[in-house]
């Protein structure tokens, strides 16, 4: 391999113009939710660097993340795979199987050491002595530790290899372990969803490819540039929470006018990620803008945490309920208190509403 | 050792076995073994799911409300079909009609999954079968233009196009980073396609990629995302609101546009790509009429796409309910879920245990109770199998049976259905593949066969599609604008104890749900899946599944290497973490609990 090709020349090779590749650069920028100035620095690290492997490894999941990395538009994932990356294992995709397949993991353990990325999609079960879940007659979990051994960092994709997710969920029956728990002197990624927006996972593979380092993670080790803040914070459907302007059941008034969704369920108010933001498939919707609450995908153990919908369903909890159709402020129990919390503070100082913040965000780290 | 199968099949394990582990370009975790004779034809074929995850353990005492998106979470490739069984199976528990818009909201949902995933599949997971991407290289710009514009008028076809294309491939290839094109079977002898038709197939390789994700924009619109987009027991969570305030947070004019917008492309893109290359591609391997494995004789179907709203009955499905046997198209059975003689599964060769392993269970008897154990002639150890042996249990995947007979679904099983009935949107457009092909009906029982039923589906899916984007249209001008049935939203509103069946045609074939509540919770929820039929493991009686049989006869241009394997196998689209069982660790339930 010529090692001083760049992704820029690739891309000029392939017949990508300046132009165009300044505005995927400029796309990028944008997609990373960075200042239009760094589109330049974008562009002097792909004029520089060249592609790096990636492995990626399918443990037990549903491969909802493979088939969600494909529809990225910015960057297109052919574009992806064919200029910036090198994608050399993927199962969903590749030509070889069998032992041609698995020959491709040893050359690059040996060939890349040090230097490849490892994706993960999905978990280790650990039951059954790990065989609930093998590959080339041997347990994923042996496969993911050795690949995990020689990678520069590791990225888990979506809530199944950064929390565990369905399969993980009570009683969690095969033991799905979440890629950290048995990868532990690696960097690990965490880029949830079930599953991630397509240009959140590859806008994180980017920046690690233009910035030659790990992007900035909060301390449950997920990107902050994507997932700092709740979904609630950018809701379009925000003032209708303020002004207590709720759905009340399904395919009433309020729904077909756009109310909030909270009685009806929705953890935007807890669940961190961009999906309110970038939104989903270019920006056609969101959940919550297609009339569903947030179901809280991204968050760690969000299976076991009550009904998608147990605001509305378990109405007695709610101290005050009348108050809340009135005034938009909720009292309740369990998340719902954080989120009466939330509401309170709506109306006060800023400073105040900060402090609130800080709070909750310890208390969801603790989670 | 050579045996005869009851379903008339023979096996000779005597030769050399063939492993490839993993199957790759499918959903999950699959293993497949074969005994070649010495001309390299496939004799004896073992299928195998390695994987299980524990889905219907998790569902008990869940709120039956929310048991969509745990299903939907059995499979992100066929995402949405989980669902939609779900919230129909509970519907049907519960009795719950839903409005007319919300089925025609829910069959362009499940359209456009048909065609998305029809298409992923025929470029991204089963094309490299039959095309070399490094003799593309090879190509003259100017004939591949040529070419394509001989069997299409789909713009993008000038040799400028081509070359361009070309010129991308070759610095890819001289790179010498081959990515997922790395250790592919390229220069087989297998292969039969002139570089012009490989250089267009790769082209159109690239196109389909970007283009597939316009598609599900549909399921985003209604659902809010995709992957996985939001359904909601009793209709579907989107509001209609074309004319009022507050349209912006609803489905309304630009909304309707932007559906309609995306349907006339996906009808041009399978027509004037997906269906040429099909045939194209077909032209050149005619005499290659492998894998046709049960197709012939063995075939069900639930049916799908209900036409109106709250009629389950087949007359009112568009795509064609029943079960044919024996090989006699001329006899098309009913086909009733909820009947105990009707579908049952069997662990005789699954890592599963039953009391008396005889016997088939009936889905709502269902027990399953891990066994994970290999056989004596197990090449290898536990925990590194070199070789399974397949006379004992060697599966994750159960045995179902209809009637005791192991089952093809999918794609080729509708399709040879609604041709047995006569169905003019199914037989007129067999017919014409197979007279523009100048091939005879046998020739639809193959690989290459359930091949062309998927693409004649995906077009199908794609103008129906279309159907019924007119039918929202003309309902709410009509003005119906309602969307969901809250009658009996509340838990309080149910009886003690009900169960349900709901059931859909997914893209590979008839799935369907069980689900009992109890008390407002799921009491036991099981769902028997596609590729559940499609990769099944033998049974007591020794009848073999719908991939074992597709695999034999079967002719290896090199016995190192799987390509012919993958052909047949890719054939049925398999989806191992649809197949895949669930286990109870604590042997708790295990008789109340399927797993799978």
């Amino acid at each position: 391999m010529p090692s001083t090709e760049t992704f820029y020349e690739v891309m000029r090779q392939q017949g990508i113009s300046r132009r165009s590749f300044l505005k995927f650069c400029s796309l990028s920028a944008t997609a990373l939710g960075l200042a239009p100035a760094f589109a330049t620095k974008i562009a002097t690290a792909m004029e520089t660097k060249p592609r790096i492997p990636v492995i990626w490894l399918h443990g037990l999941e549903c491969t909802c993340c493979s088939e969600s990395f494909i529809r990225s538009a910015h960057p297109l994932v052919s574009d992806v795979v064919l200029s910036m990356i090198s994608l050399d294992y993927q199962d969903l995709i590749m030509a070889a199987a069998g032992h041609q397949a698995e020959a491709i993991l040893e050359e690059t353990r040996h060939k890349h050491a040090g230097n490849y990325i490892l994706a993960v999609e999905g978990n280790a079960p650990l039951n059954q002595d790990g065989m609930s879940c093998f590959v080339a007659g041997r347990p994923f979990v042996d496969q993911l530790q050795e690949m995990a051994s020689d990678a520069k960092a590791v990225v888990a994709w979506g809530s199944c290899a950064s929390w565990g997710c369905v399969q993980a969920a009570r009683p969690n029956p095969s033991r799905a372990t979440p890629v950290h728990e048995v990868v532990r002197d690696k960097p690990v990624i965490k880029v949830p969803g079930c599953p991630p927006i397509p240009e959140v996972m590859t806008g994180v593979l980017t920046y690690m490819l233009t910035f030659e380092q790990l992007p900035p993670l909060d301390r449950q080790g997920r990107p902050k540039m994507f997932y700092g803040q709740r979904i609630h914070d950018k809701c379009y459907r925000r003032p209708h929470f303020d002004a207590g302007q709720f759905v009340e059941a399904w395919d009433d008034e309020g729904a077909r006018r756009g109310y909030c969704l909270y009685k009806m369920g929705c953890k935007g108010p807890t669940t961190y990620n961009a999906c309110s933001t970038v939104r989903w498939n270019e920006g056609v919707s969101f959940p919550i803008q297609s009339g569903h609450g947030c179901i809280g995908c991204s968050e760690d153990g969000f299976w076991d945490k009550g009904s998608f919908y147990q605001h509305v369903t378990d109405t007695h909890l709610f101290g005050v309920e009348a108050n809340a159709d009135k005034t938009g402020i909720a009292v309740a129990t369990g998340v719902g208190a954080a989120i009466a919390g939330h509401a309170a503070v709506s109306g006060v100082k800023r400073v105040q509403q900060k402090k609130q913040q800080k709070q909750q965000e310890q208390g969801d780290e603790t989670v | 050792m050579s045996v005869a199968t009851p379903n008339g099949f023979q096996l000779d394990n005597t030769g050399k076995r063939v492993v490839v582990d993993p199957v790759t370009r499918i959903e999950g975790h699959l293993r497949c073994e074969v005994n070649l004779d010495e001309d390299n034809v496939v004799r004896n074929a073992v299928s195998s799911g390695t994987m299980w995850r524990g889905l219907e353990v998790i569902l008990r005492g869940r709120d039956p409300r929310d048991a969509w998106a745990f299903t939907q979470r059995i499979c992100g490739v066929c995402t949405g079909t989980h669902a939609l069984t779900s919230v129909r199976a509970v519907e049907n528990a519960l009795g719950i009609p839903i409005p007319e818009n919300a089925n025609t909201i829910r069959n362009i949902m499940q359209l456009t999954l048909q065609a998305q995933d029809h298409l992923v599949h025929f470029y991204h997971l089963h094309a490299l079968d039959w095309v070399d991407v490094v003799s593309a290289l090879k190509a003259d710009p100017k004939a591949t233009s040529e070419l394509a514009q001989s069997i299409s008028d789909w713009p993008k076809s000038s040799p400028g196009y081509f070359r361009d294309i070309q010129e991308r491939l070759k610095r890819f290839v001289a790179l010498g980073q081959l990515g997922p094109f790395t250790n592919g079977y390229w220069g087989s002898p297998a292969y039969r396609l002139p570089p012009e038709a490989n250089l267009m197939a790769v082209a159109h390789y690239l196109d389909a990629l970007d283009f597939q994700k316009e598609i599900v924009k549909i399921h985003t619109i209604y659902g809010g995302k995709n992957p996985h987009p939001n359904w909601l027991v009793g209709g579907v969570p989107c509001s209609i609101n074309v004319s009022d305030t507050g349209a912006v947070g609803a489905v309304n004019m630009e909304r309707l546009n932007m559906m309609s917008k995306i349907i006339d492309e996906t009808i041009e893109f399978i027509d004037k790509v997906y269906i040429p290359d099909l045939l194209a591609i077909a032209s050149f391997y005619k005499d290659w009429t492998y894998g046709g494995g049960l197709s012939g004789q063995a075939v069900l179907s639930y049916g799908d796409i209900p036409e109106h709203a709250n009629d389950d009955s087949a007359a009112n499905m568009l795509l064609p309910r029943g079960a044919i046997i024996n090989g006699n198209l001329s006899e098309i059975h009913d086909v009733d879920l909820t009947d105990p003689e009707q579908v049952q599964e069997f662990v005789t060769h699954s890592w599963f245990n039953y009391d008396d392993e005889s016997r088939g269970l009936h889905p709502w008897e269902g027990v399953t109770e891990p066994n994970f154990t290999l056989g004596p002639n197990t090449e290898g150890s536990e925990r590194k199998i070199l070789a399974l042996d397949e006379q004992a249990k060697y599966s994750w995947v159960k045995a179902p049976r209809w009637r005791g007979h192991a089952m093809e679904v999918g794609p080729l099983a509708r399709w040879v259905i609604g041709y047995a009935k006569g169905v003019p949107e199914f037989k007129e457009p067999v017919e014409k593949v197979l007279t523009d092909l100048d091939l005879p009906v046998e020739a639809l029982f193959s690989a290459l066969g359930r091949t062309a039923a998927r693409g004649l589906e995906a077009s199908w899916a794609a103008h129906k599609m279309r159907y019924f984007h007119d039918k929202l249209i003309a309902n709410i001008k009509a003005g119906d604008t309602a969307t969901a049935n809250t009658e009996k939203w509340e838990i309080k509103s149910w009886p003690k104890e009900v169960r349900g069946v709901g059931t859909t045609e997914a893209p590979r074939g008839a799935l369907g749900h069980w689900v009992v509540i109890k008390d407002g919770k799921i009491d036991n929820y099981q769902a028997v899946v596609p590729t559940t039929w499609n990769a099944s493991p033998r049974d007591q009686a020794g009848n073999i599944g719908a991939y074992e049989a597709a695999l034999l006869g079967t002719p290896l241009a090199k016995a190192d290497e799987p390509l012919e394997i993958l052909r047949v196998l890719h054939s049925f689209d398999p989806c191992l973490a649809c197949a895949a069982h669930i286990i109870d660790p604590e042997g708790e339930e295990l008789t109340r609990v399927e797993v799978r």
